[in-house]
């Protein structure tokens, strides 16, 4: 018989029963959906009181153009939105600067200034829309945009309910949008939390992400391990700035994916919230329950994809959302079927958006709360799971802790090895994918043309230049200088500086000469390059 | 033989980089991978510098058409055009031909075999040129 194994790599036998649950304790271990250690799901009636947040990720060249995509998929049913931005955007760059070059909305919405943001939000009523940002070293400006935008929309900063990823840990190891050397870049993270914990208390002011270091390379449980480590620094980080664990723990959010085998993915979840919930009861002493739960926002990655037969994709993305509802998701997002070949058209979003509705309202996975729980193999499966994280855990301790591991660069070069292995598995076919090494048709990849492609405008640039210029025109540059020294001098010192950076944000500053005004103090990164 | 992995321009993916050094280092070339957000101008400069065979450029934003005339512009103004160029990322099929008319020598769009591509690589190692042979 051949010999079968998780991702994670442990064995997976052919058959289970009630030996494999030896030193299982229901009531410790396993327990009620919505009670401690939260390894059935965070509510008690799961998807029956509250089905979950349908976010898919879009945003492409001017914030015009992608405010007009976020009202057809609202228009569609999709209840949140989650943004993309392009990369000068989320490096600091202003579209105008040289490095911009060519990459001006092109795989996100392109934003130098508070307009952007306003234009981007035009209609939206952002105290009843959640909006998720995706921006990490930039996270501090862009999140404070926001803010001002729900400010000017007439929002009560309690009913403005935001996720900016704000998650730079992970930017070391797997998304490379880092900006700043380590240190003051969890300063700004740090920053950020404080500041929204204080004046937007439903915000989610950090979304720690195991799913860019899984699209890096790492195994199941490496992702549930580094995910955990990244949320324990930011809660130490937290706690050195003398917050009380209960004021900002609740708030916490997290991004997984969940592609691959389906109760392997739903073991991972269950042995995370456990571990999860008892870490920060046990280790950091948080009394209230909010605070030990793990929502996640569950999605599908890119690298689930193949770019052979791109239709397959819309099956496997039904396998992700149906583990992800099985998994207990409380938002999900899922790749669409076009994403090797292109920015997603909007009839790929929305089969994607349709696939989680069918999922949610036809397939009975959302009808009752962990509906695998008690099987003798997802339980078997969540303990092996369980054990194999705090294996990685310990790994990690040994690499001198996550921060440590991340300024060596000896986390990246794990991911980066554990990428190679990977690729030999499917190469040798023991990962099997089918029609790329098993099954495999006659046409060649270039046949595959049924995708729409997106066709990047280069009227798209012109049209944010001349906005940027206008903006830079009609400004009072006097103030604008005034709140970016302040910003410097700010940052020379230990104040959160969200304040500043809100000045500035109001003052129409760009997001490329906030970044700059904080590069003087800051520096930049030096990547530790590993192979 | 000698190669250069280069990310340029702003993408932060370096899955396809790194497993693609692996690979040749694997096969016995001597590879120096560049870290992330280089420009074309800092690339061409450690191509030269480093004397290598080839620069594969690792591109997922997009952006390749541009980066690699900038990379093959910037060779040509040192001279060194015996360099071959070759580039991998998100690249639609459409966009294959374009780049090899710029002078790019291989294209690996998405799902492209990594033997393939260590092959492309072999075939693209300079005659002769260097002393001191195999890396």
């Amino acid at each position: 018989m051949k010999e079968l194994k998780t991702h994670a790599g442990f064995p997976i036998a052919p058959a289970y029963g009630p030996e494999d649950l030896a030193g299982v304790d229901f009531e410790r271990d396993i327990g009620r959906p919505g009670e401690y250690p939260f390894t059935r799901g965070i509510h008690k009636h799961m998807y029956r009181e509250r089905l979950w947040t349908m976010r898919q990720y879009i945003g492409f060249g001017t914030p015009e153009e992608t405010n007009e995509r976020f009202k057809y998929l609202m228009a569609h049913g999709q209840d949140a939105l989650n943004v993309a931005f392009d990369l000068p955007t989320q490096l600091g760059l202003d579209s105008d600067d040289p490095k911009a070059e060519g990459e001006v909305g092109r795989v996100g919405m392109a934003v130098d200034t508070l307009a952007d943001m306003e234009a981007a939000f035009a209609g939206i009523p952002l105290d009843r829309v959640s909006v998720s940002l995706t921006i990490n070293g930039m996270a501090a400006p862009i999140t404070a945009m926001y803010y001002a935008v729900a400010e000017k929309q007439g929002a009560a900063p309690e009913r403005v309910v935001t996720t900016p990823q704000n998650d730079i840990l992970k930017e070391f190891i797997a998304r490379g949008t880092w900006i700043y050397p380590v240190d003051p870049s969890l300063r700004l993270v740090a920053d950020l939390i404080e500041f929204s914990a204080r004046r937007y208390p439903r915000s989610n002011p950090v979304s720690v992400c195991g799913y860019h270091i899984r699209e890096a390379g790492c195994t199941t449980a490496q992702e549930m391990a580094y995910g955990l480590a990244i949320a324990a620094a930011y809660v130490e980080l937290m706690l050195t700035r003398g917050m009380a664990v209960d004021d900002f723990a609740p708030r916490i959010s997290f991004n997984f994916t969940a592609w691959g085998k389906i109760f392997e993915e739903v073991a991972k979840f269950r042995a995370g919230r456990r571990l999860y919930a008892r870490m920060l009861r046990e280790r950091f002493g948080a009394s209230n329950p909010r605070s030990w739960m793990f929502r996640s926002l569950i999605g599908g990655g890119g690298s689930a994809f193949a770019v052979q037969e791109p239709e397959n994709n819309i099956v496997r993305g039904a396998y992700i959302a149906l583990a992800g509802a099985l998994a207990g998701a409380q938002t999900m997002a899922l790749p669409t079927y076009d994403e090797a070949y292109t920015i997603p058209s909007p009839k790929a979003q929305l089969i994607a958006l349709r696939t989680m509705q069918i999922c949610a309202e036809e397939s009975g996975a959302a009808d009752t709360a962990d509906p695998l729980a008690g099987s003798y193999y997802v339980e078997a499966l969540t303990t092996a799971m369980e054990k194999q994280i705090v294996d990685e855990l310990g790994r990690v301790e040994r690499m001198g802790g996550i921060v440590e591991a991340v300024k060596s660069g000896a986390i990246q070069a794990e991911v980066a090895r554990q990428a190679y292995l990977y690729e030999q598995r499917m190469a040798t076919g023991e990962v099997p994918k089918v029609a790329v090494n098993c099954h495999v048709g006659d046409q060649p990849v270039e046949a595959d043309r049924d995708v729409e492609l997106y066709s990047f405008d280069p009227r798209t640039t012109e049209a944010q230049l001349a906005k940027l210029a206008r903006i830079r025109a009609q400004r009072d540059n006097g103030v604008v200088n005034a709140t970016l020294d302040r910003l410097t001098d700010e940052a020379r010192g230990r104040q959160n500086l969200l304040e500043p950076i809100m000045e500035a944000v109001k003052a129409y500053a760009t997001l490329g000469e906030m970044a700059q005004a904080m590069r003087r103090v800051f520096g930049e990164h030096q990547e530790a390059v590993k192979l | 033989m000698r190669v250069l992995i280069a990310k340029p321009g702003l993408d932060g993916h370096d899955r396809g980089a790194k497993v693609v050094a692996h690979a040749l280092r694997d096969a016995g070339i001597e590879v120096i991978y560049s870290g992330l957000k280089r420009t074309p101008a800092e690339i061409v400069q450690e191509a030269v510098q480093e004397d290598v065979d080839v620069v594969g450029l690792s591109i997922l934003s997009g952006a390749h058409l541009l980066l690699a005339r900038r990379v093959l512009d910037g060779l040509r103004a040192q001279d060194a055009s015996d360099i071959a160029v070759v580039v991998g990322g998100t690249i639609p099929p459409r966009d294959v031909e374009p780049l090899k008319e710029l002078g790019v020598r291989d294209v690996f769009p998405m799902g492209t075999p990594l033997p393939e591509i260590v092959k492309a690589f072999r075939r693209a190692e300079r005659q002769g040129s260097r002393e001191g042979g195999e890396g």
